[in-house]
């Protein structure tokens, strides 16, 4: 059968693909009806069944080495709706799974319903939203059709908005509504674009576009105005630079658990449809200067995220400015991933693992900061002097995430940053190698300004320390951000399943 | 030029029209007053390009329920501060605004204008499968058969948009009811409506609802012309609406998507998958289906007009 005829068909295992959205779709149905304490009993209870699913999807693609495909209905494209799992997919599942376990276990203490009464607001809120969250990240990195993507953007930003402004303090409800006002920007862009694509091929189909994209004899114009509506409104989502502005304010001011799954996971969402879009979609149509942009943006991102971390003066504050360079880095994958030389390859591989340490990394110092704020009731970087001894596991945490950012070995970040500087030089893109050695430095320099003082032999008052067991969930997502350092052969193989080839 | 083509060009010009006036209004009040009729033009447009479907939806949703919602918000704001200077946007970042607008008009208009005529479209495969579902109303079809999940997903965003919504209350008012009280004296002509309109509302609704198998209509404008009945009987403050935590209410909520998962899974064991109807009883199970979807919608759209819960529990009455 040929790719396209073998994208169309449900195989075995394909069922697997249904099971991982709706899972948490029904735990959060389930969770609203039954209210209270089981919430959180739902939630917490559905996020092992979660990670298994992910891991056996994950598994079968790698044992494949194929894509897994499952028809909704059915219905075959384009009349209905494909899901399909390659293995940009199947690592983002598992990794999602993973960060939504994590903040859930360490949010429990946070969102707790309080003992004298049947019902709470917000942590009937946050168990509720965190697995909609879930279900939509899922969708995201399953779904087979732009039009179904859209409702998994929606699904993505009424779950993630609302967490932002929990706790309901007025600067919270203000960072809110501006993520709110971006989101949905990006919704209509992308909505638009998605719009002028049916219009010019008669199906929503990535695959099926693509087919149809490459065989007419003239790209339809609207095509390029498509992919430009949809970029411009995925990148507001992902708070690309100079998009970036609703994230700080945003991602500081929300509850640790949620500003973990929030810069761990969330802009990495609509970052996969911007990678699915041009490399899937639409391979081989954007030019050299096009994708030339995307890195530059990227790279801008990653000069100005790094500065500003450098200037702040709160320490979520600065983790936040901090994911602003992180996602600068991803966009390198555009000028140097697409295309068919083997350095090519590499460059998606170092593009899709930053993607992934850069979560682990990023969920651990948002915990770990969360962790310090509950225990000295702020987060002032300039008040932290000796922190690493009062919390010497959080503060070790907090540091081995730092490593992944800074991209030193041995931590995914390295292999990732690696993987993009041999591209760069293979490629004869230099330039490129400049910006990420760079901001590996600004990224010392920001982190260094956080674990230098704390390690201080300086008394500090500490009201309460953290559990043994959050301060262990922390470190756990810092050591998984570290063992992707060390991903086998066959791991950065698993990445390649499924990737379109481009012929220039 | 015949008459037709009269008519046409007036009602685009009058949208037009419409639209720059909301956007020039000064008053938030009157801007949400010229999107209600907007939205209604608009709904006209669709009756013209023969999409009665959308022309429903656009009237009960777009200019109906966002109409609602928005003056709603306007008559709240009323009464706070307000902008100050420093918050209002400077002349610079409107002309920019009002540039970048214009130029993503102008790249959708040449897009459009530029695509085939006529373009591909996947309706004559609808209508091929339209048989197997029983279905007469080709958009019921695509809807509820085709692409089921979509459907039953966006049930789901209205969910997770009340509960956004409900997590905007403070937290003493967790459990109780949200909007006006009701009054202890019925009187006026708000009141009148609100007691004659319903019963009629309510036929029509399930009318809408019922005949969307065969004919324009469906789940979504039956569900949402009886959410309108409720808002009606909430906002002239004939009754009240029910507390938060009322597990009858999260049923009611969840009804819709809950049983079109329940029915797709049972799918996996009877029929061609996940979302696959059993050959000969599509048709009523999406009836079955639509029921439910129905109370859903009319359940999740006044929640979301009337806002969050705002009674704190403790105090008086």
């Amino acid at each position: 059968m040929s790719a396209v005829a073998l994208a169309l068909a449900t195989n075995p295992g394909g069922y697997l693909l249904v099971l991982a959205i709706v899972l948490p779709v029904v735990g959060m149905l389930l969770s609203l009806v039954a209210g209270g304490r089981n919430a959180e009993r739902i939630a917490l209870a559905l996020m092992p069944a979660g990670l298994g699913i992910a891991l056996v999807i994950a598994f079968g693609v790698w044992r494949e080495q194929a894509p897994l495909v499952y028809i909704l209905g059915g219905w075959a494209p384009p009349l209905g709706i494909a899901l399909r799992a390659d293995g940009f997919s199947a690592v983002m599942l598992v990794t999602a799974a993973l960060v939504v376990a994590a903040a859930g276990y360490f949010a429990r203490p946070l969102f707790a319903t309080p003992p004298q009464r049947a019902e709470a607001r917000a942590p009937l809120a946050f168990w509720t939203l965190l697995q909609g969250l879930w279900a939509a990240l899922n969708m995201v990195f399953l779904g087979g059709d732009l039009f179904n993507l859209y409702v998994a953007l929606e699904l993505l930003t009424f779950a993630a908005v609302p967490l932002v402004c929990l706790d309901g303090r007025p600067e919270t409800l203000r960072a809110a509504l501006r993520y709110l006002l971006f989101a949905l920007i990006g919704s209509v862009f992308y909505l638009l674009g998605a719009a002028l694509l049916y219009g010019s091929y008669g199906t929503l189909d990535i695959v099926l576009l693509a087919e149809g994209i490459r065989a007419a004899p003239v790209v339809a114009p609207a095509t390029f105005a498509a992919g430009g509506l949809m970029t411009a409104g995925l990148l507001a989502k992902t708070a690309l630079f100079p998009l970036h502005l609703w994230l700080p304010p945003a991602h500081a001011n929300a509850p640790a658990p949620a500003s973990a799954v929030l810069s761990a996971l969330v802009v990495k969402g609509s970052f996969f449809l911007v990678v699915r879009l041009w490399f899937d979609v639409m391979p081989g149509l954007a030019s050299d200067a096009a994708m030339g942009l995307l890195g530059a943006l990227g790279s801008g991102a990653i000069l100005f995220g790094s500065v500003l971390a450098l200037r702040q003066r709160r320490l979520k504050l600065l983790i936040a400015y901090s994911t602003i360079a992180q996602v600068g880095y991803l966009f390198l994958m555009f000028p140097l991933a697409a295309g068919s030389e083997p350095w090519n390859g590499q460059a998606w591989n170092g593009g899709v693992m930053q993607a992934l340490s850069h979560a682990f990394a990023k969920a651990s110092m948002f915990l770990a900061a969360g962790l310090v704020a509950e225990s000295l009731g702020h987060d002032r970087i300039a008040d932290l002097r000796g922190i690493g001894h009062a919390m010497p596991m959080t503060l070790f945490a907090f540091g081995l995430g730092g490593l992944s950012l800074m991209g030193l070995p041995p931590s995914g970040g390295f292999t990732a940053k690696w993987l993009l500087l041999q591209a760069t030089v293979e490629g004869g893109q230099w330039f490129w190698a400049a910006i990420v050695l760079c901001g590996g430095l600004l990224a010392g320099g920001y982190v260094y300004r956080v674990v230098a003082p704390a390690l201080a032999a300086s008394p500090l008052d500490v009201r309460a320390s953290p559990s043994r067991g959050r301060e262990g969930i922390v470190l756990a997502l810092a050591i998984a951000a570290l063992l992707l350092g060390f991903a086998p052969p066959g791991f950065l193989g698993l990445l390649q399943v499924g990737r379109a080839a481009i012929v220039p | 030029m015949t008459v037709i083509e009269i008519l046409d060009i007036g009602l685009a010009v009058l949208v037009l029209g419409v639209a720059a006036w909301t956007i020039a209004a000064r008053e938030l009040f009157a801007a949400a007053v010229g999107y209600v009729a907007y939205g209604l033009l608009l709904s006209l447009v669709w009756v013209r390009l023969f999409a009665l479907d959308v022309a429903l939806t656009e009237a009960a949703i777009g200019s109906g329920v966002t109409g609602v919602l928005l003056i709603t918000a306007a008559m709240r704001l009323r009464g706070t501060d307000p902008p100050q200077a420093s918050e209002q946007l400077r002349p610079m970042v409107r002309v920019a605004a009002a540039t970048l607008c214009i130029a993503i008009a102008g790249v959708l208009a040449a897009g459009v204008l530029m695509m085939a005529d006529p373009g591909p479209t996947l309706a004559p495969d609808v209508a091929r499968h339209l048989g197997e579902t029983g279905l007469g109303n080709p958009v019921t079809a695509v809807l509820m058969a085709f692409r089921a999940f979509d459907t039953m997903l966006e049930k789901v965003v209205l969910i997770l948009a009340v509960i956004g919504v409900w997590s905007l209350a403070a937290d003493d008012a967790w459990g109780s009811v949200a909007g006006p009280r009701p009054l202890a004296h019925h009187q006026g002509p708000l009141t009148f409506f609100a007691q004659l309109l319903p019963p009629v509302g309510i036929v029509v609704a399930v009318h809408i609802a019922w005949v969307g198998a065969n004919e324009p209509g469906g789940a979504f404008q039956g569900g949402a012309l009886l959410a309108a009945m409720a808002m009606i009987v909430l906002m002239a403050r004939v009754v009240q609406a029910p507390a938060v935590d009322r597990r009858w209410l999260r049923v009611v909520l969840v009804a819709g998507p809950a049983m079109f998962l329940l029915i797709g899974m049972i799918g996996f064991a009877v029929a061609a998958g996940f979302l696959a109807y059993p050959d000969g009883i599509a048709k009523p199970l999406i009836l079955f289906i639509e029921a439910f979807m129905v109370l859903s919608i009319a359940a999740v759209l006044p929640l979301l007009v009337i806002g969050p819960p705002n009674r704190p529990q403790a105090g008086p009455p």
